[in-house]
């Protein structure tokens, strides 16, 4: 057999590194990642990792796109594996031709490898123990050592690696030294011995601009920080506790009174889920700005109060990182699968305000929206994030705020109105949008004082079990969510340069690889318009998308498509107007996948692919 | 509840307490309850409290859970907020409210399944945070409302209405709470006006996790003889340690008391409890005594009554989270956004 074929690409490739949880690795695989973006070629690295603290596989995979295509490309062209428990599945994903990084201080049998890959070994374990005493640092620095030889195999520049080091030591300057020489360690190995070994490059570009690395978890974060919440309860959970941990650390620097020391926020990590929702809610109901921050079975424990703040008319931020379902599901891996059980959360007929962020940029600005959609509408507001957003750091728009911006503390009564004579009815439509007056507690000394409950009341906060009373609130809950459908973000076109009879509609983290999908359908003839769906309740620009094709892929990461029963139930559409394309193994959807499932879905509506330039 | 309001007539010579308010001033709705239920006396003995104690009837926040115990906040104090929650989840609700604005007083009212059962759990994480409020336990050890099932506080041995004996242990929530940290513990029984009243107000007063058991029997369905929580054997086995007089911060005191015989503390706010002992020894400033004693008590079928423990110069889950004096939902914008200029600068860190 000759030599295998050498993948050659440049800035464009995926870089996967097989470690073993807890070995270290996490911060020298972030340096990689950074090293690329730092010479202006944009990235998209992401977690998959297990439920475990130590020992268990994990792994991190790097996208590398001058395009900038952010979505997760499948098929791994370099694997760095630096664990022998997953050594054969890791192989397995190489795409031929591809390349393999190992360390080679222990030989390894021929049948171990693939004959269509090239495998480039590096003595990692013998350089390490020769240069390290300490059997932990030995470990440690093993990782930025391969990160040393890989930045001479791509043509990273040193310099900025150095740079990167410094700036992530900062403070702690003894450890920059071990790390540099760990680097330069490896990346003279690389030099020396890996010069001609891959045919993947790195070359300086200038397509990362003025755009941030950041999870998604810090930046909705900021978002509740910029937005003015002041409560946060929350249960740990994966993947939304490193939320509530990000809030912490921004409060500890943005939100302590300079003069006194004191904090102008409160955290309570509370028993449960229960508590957790019932802590914000009891915060809210007495005026102040508060949020949790959960995932899948965090919302399941929580659905009683949901019902109680919709019913009650109690704002409450609600965010929900979602993972995979149902039950424990998997901790770990992603899904879009808790759009039902949000939507219509708690029992009786109730329907709740949901945001779908694509990214980052949209968890900070729609966390902040959802504080003031919640205290505009007097009711629970979720916002939808996800594993694959809210655990990865993803290259996203700075994050933005107006200094001119107000928190739109909704319909309150103040007490100046009350003694002007004011009618306060706590349950009263007065402006015909649905959303009633209420006061805060202990704000007037003789009147708006009025009984929250659970149960059925009229207009003025007084029980009642009468039919008319219970309906006319009803009535106006529905009222108030139609209002809703002007105020949340609103649905994003993206119309083909081509007329179609073809729509795709979709939301959240299925954003970035779609438009890497749409350019792919378009080079094969396939043209969609598309909609980013931001926000339920529908706005009236999805009905009529949906109007104006004869069909319409609905692409989501859950196995019942979701979103698409949303879309029929509350739109009464004719089903078969949506194609359902659905991805729900637990690893974020990829543009290869979209294609593909669209291009058959197409064929199966037994229309010929579309050449460019004609009609559909 | 009740769909009925009452007259608003007040009569011109009932007695006006220093910010010129009646009791009436302090009364809520026509209770729906049945008549002699122990949980009227209770509303009753908390607008006395307040009444007395001067308190700005609309600065009181009050909430409850599901049950006729959590009914009864519409019964008093109908100038104030009231939030009937869901079931067995008062206390996470008061703690959000509580941190939401530490200037009101907080009294949440719950009863027996409400705490003991579905709520044990938030029960036990409000008094170890020390939310700063008065817990107040309508224990009657029967569901009510659903017509006389057991409720976890009922003791082993004690028989329902059918006649079905309890096989259970009984929770007993004054050890419960001492156990898990309240700064206020007490007990009492709703037909004993004198020594609830001063216990409502002492708990009022206090910083912290304040923790009243109040046996308050239930007349449509656990007043039969068999029952540990009926007027009569609340009666004869009540086994009081002591007697609080609550004494606020202004004003002279002027009683005589055989020397040993009264314990005086002073709470946080300057508030003075003046404690005459029943029983010789007892020290309501040792936890672990107070733990023992009722446990013996209580072998010996006694219910123990009175301040049981209090730490006068206890803290509150606002000084343990640091928060800062000016209530958290009276900050604004400018006071909690970091602005554009920061936003910047984080940017900066994130490329």
């Amino acid at each position: 057999m000759g030599k295998p074929r050498r993948i050659a690409a440049v800035n464009d490739f995926v870089v996967k590194f097989a470690n073993v949880n807890g070995s270290g690795s996490a911060s020298a695989n972030e340096l990689f990642a950074r090293s690329c973006l730092r010479m202006g070629v944009p990235v998209s690295p992401r977690n998959i990792f297990p439920s475990n603290i130590q020992g268990l596989p994990t792994w991190y995979e790097v996208r590398v796109s001058e395009r900038g295509w952010l979505g997760r490309r499948g098929g791994v062209d370099i694997m760095v594996a630096m664990n022998p428990q997953t050594w054969d599945q890791d192989l397995k994903e190489i795409e031929p031709g591809g390349y393999l990084l190992y360390d080679s201080t222990k030989p390894q049998p021929p049948s171990k490898f693939r004959p269509d890959i090239n495998a480039i070994g590096i003595p990692l374990t013998e350089i390490a123990a020769a240069k390290f005493a300490d059997p932990r640092e030995r470990q440690l620095l093993k990782n930025i050592m391969y990160v040393g030889a890989l930045a001479a195999m791509l043509g990273i520049d040193p310099d900025v690696i150095a740079q990167l080091l410094g700036e992530q030591y900062k403070g702690k300057d003894k450890l920059i030294k071990p790390n540099l020489d760990a680097f330069m360690s490896g990346l003279h190995y690389g030099r020396e011995n890996l010069d001609e070994a891959a045919a993947l490059r790195i070359e300086r570009r200038d397509k990362v601009g003025d755009r941030i690395f950041i999870e998604g978890n810090a930046a909705a974060a900021l978002g509740c920080v910029y937005g003015g919440a002041t409560v946060c309860a929350w249960y740990p959970i994966t993947p939304s506790s490193s939320l509530a941990e990000a809030f912490q650390k921004y409060c500890a620097r943005l939100r302590v009174d300079a003069a006194t020391g004191k904090n102008k926020f409160a955290i309570v990590q509370a028993e449960d889920e229960l508590a957790s929702i019932g802590v914000v809610i009891g915060a809210n109901w007495n005026g102040a700005r508060a949020f949790t921050t959960t995932s899948g079975p965090g919302i399941s424990l929580m659905t009683e109060f949901i019902g109680l703040a919709y019913f009650a008319e109690i704002p409450a931020t609600i965010i929900n990182v979602q993972r995979g379902g149902p039950s424990t599901g998997m901790p770990t891996r992603t899904q879009q699968a808790d759009l039902l059980a949000c939507a219509y959360a708690s029992h009786g007929d109730t329907k709740h305000v949901l945001l779908f962020p694509e990214d980052p940029h949209e968890c900070f600005e729609f966390a902040a929206a959802a504080l003031d959609l919640a205290d505009r509408l007097q009711t629970p507001v979720f916002l939808m994030s996800d594993l694959d957003i809210g655990m990865n750091q993803r290259l996203a728009a700075p994050l933005k705020w107006d200094d001119n911006r107000h928190y739109d503390r909704g319909k309150v009564m103040t007490a100046e109105e009350l003694d002007a004579g004011k009618d306060f009815g706590r349950y009263l439509d007065v402006d015909g949008d649905g959303v009633p007056y209420r006061t805060y507690p202990g704000s007037h000394p003789s009147r708006g004082a009025y009984f929250t409950r659970g149960t059925t009341k009229d207009a003025y906060a007084r029980y009642s079990e009468s039919g008319p009373d219970y309906v006319y609130n009803v009535q106006r809950l529905l009222q108030k969510f139609e209002t809703a459908k002007r105020l949340v973000p609103q649905s994003v076109l993206r119309k083909s340069a081509h007329k179609t009879r073809f729509g795709v509609i979709y939301f959240g983290s299925t954003s970035p690889p779609m438009a890497e999908a749409i350019e792919s359908l378009e080079l094969q003839g396939t043209h969609v318009d598309a909609l980013r769906v931001r926000a339920f309740p529908f706005d009236a620009a999805v009905e009529e998308f949906i109007l104006g094709h004869e069909a319409v892929f609905v692409v989501e990461q859950n196995r019942d498509a979701q979103l698409r029963t949303l879309l029929v139930n509350e739109l009464e559409l004719d089903p078969s107007r949506l194609v359902p394309v659905l991805h729900y193994d637990g690893t974020p959807i990829t543009a290869r996948f979209i294609a593909a499932a669209i291009d058959e879905q197409a064929r199966n509506l037994n229309v010929l692919p579309l050449k460019p330039g004609k009609a559909a | 509840m009740t769909y009925l309001a009452k007259p608003k007539l007040h009569h011109p010579t009932l007695p006006k307490n220093q910010l010129g308010f009646t009791r009436r001033d302090y009364e809520g709705k026509i209770s729906t309850l049945c008549a002699g239920c122990g949980h009227d006396s209770i509303s009753a003995a908390v607008i006395e409290a307040c009444w007395e104690l001067d308190i700005e009837p609309h600065r009181v926040a009050k909430l409850s859970g599901i049950g006729c115990s959590s009914k009864t906040p519409d019964y008093l104090l109908g100038n104030s907020h009231g939030f009937n929650s869901v079931h067995g989840r008062m206390p996470s609700v008061l703690t959000g409210a509580n941190l939401a604005n530490r200037d009101l007083i907080y009294l949440g009212v719950s009863g027996d399944g409400d705490s003991a059962s579905i709520g044990l759990g938030q029960f036990a994480h409000a008094m170890r945070r020390g939310v700063n409020m008065t817990y107040i336990v309508e224990n009657n050890g029967v569901y009510g409302l659903t017509k006389g099932q057991f409720s976890a506080t009922a003791d082993a041995g004690s028989k329902s209405k059918r006649g079905a004996v309890n096989s259970d242990t009984a929770i007993d929530m004054v050890a419960l709470a001492l156990q898990l940290g309240a700064t206020y513990v007490a007990r009492s029984f709703s037909g004993d006006k004198e020594q609830l009243v001063p216990l409502i107000k002492g708990a009022l007063a206090h910083r912290g996790a304040a923790l009243l058991d109040v046996i308050s029997p239930c007349v449509a369905f656990n007043n039969h003889t068999g029952s540990t929580k009926s007027y009569d054997y609340v009666r004869e086995h009540n086994d009081a340690v002591n007697l609080l007089d609550f004494m606020p911060k202004r004003g002279p005191i002027s009683a005589d008391y055989r020397p040993g015989s009264v314990i005086e503390i002073t709470q946080h706010d300057g508030s003075r409890l003046r404690l005459r002992k029943l029983h010789d020894g007892y020290d309501p400033g040792d936890r672990l005594a107070a733990i023992n004693h009722i446990h013996a008590h209580q072998a010996r079928g006694e219910i123990v009554t009175g301040l049981l423990f209090i730490d006068p110069q206890a803290d509150d889950l606002h000084a343990n989270l640091n928060t800062v004096d000016k209530p958290l939902n009276q900050l604004s914008r400018a006071e909690l956004c970091p602005g554009a200029a920061m936003l910047e600068r984080i940017n900066a860190s994130l490329r």
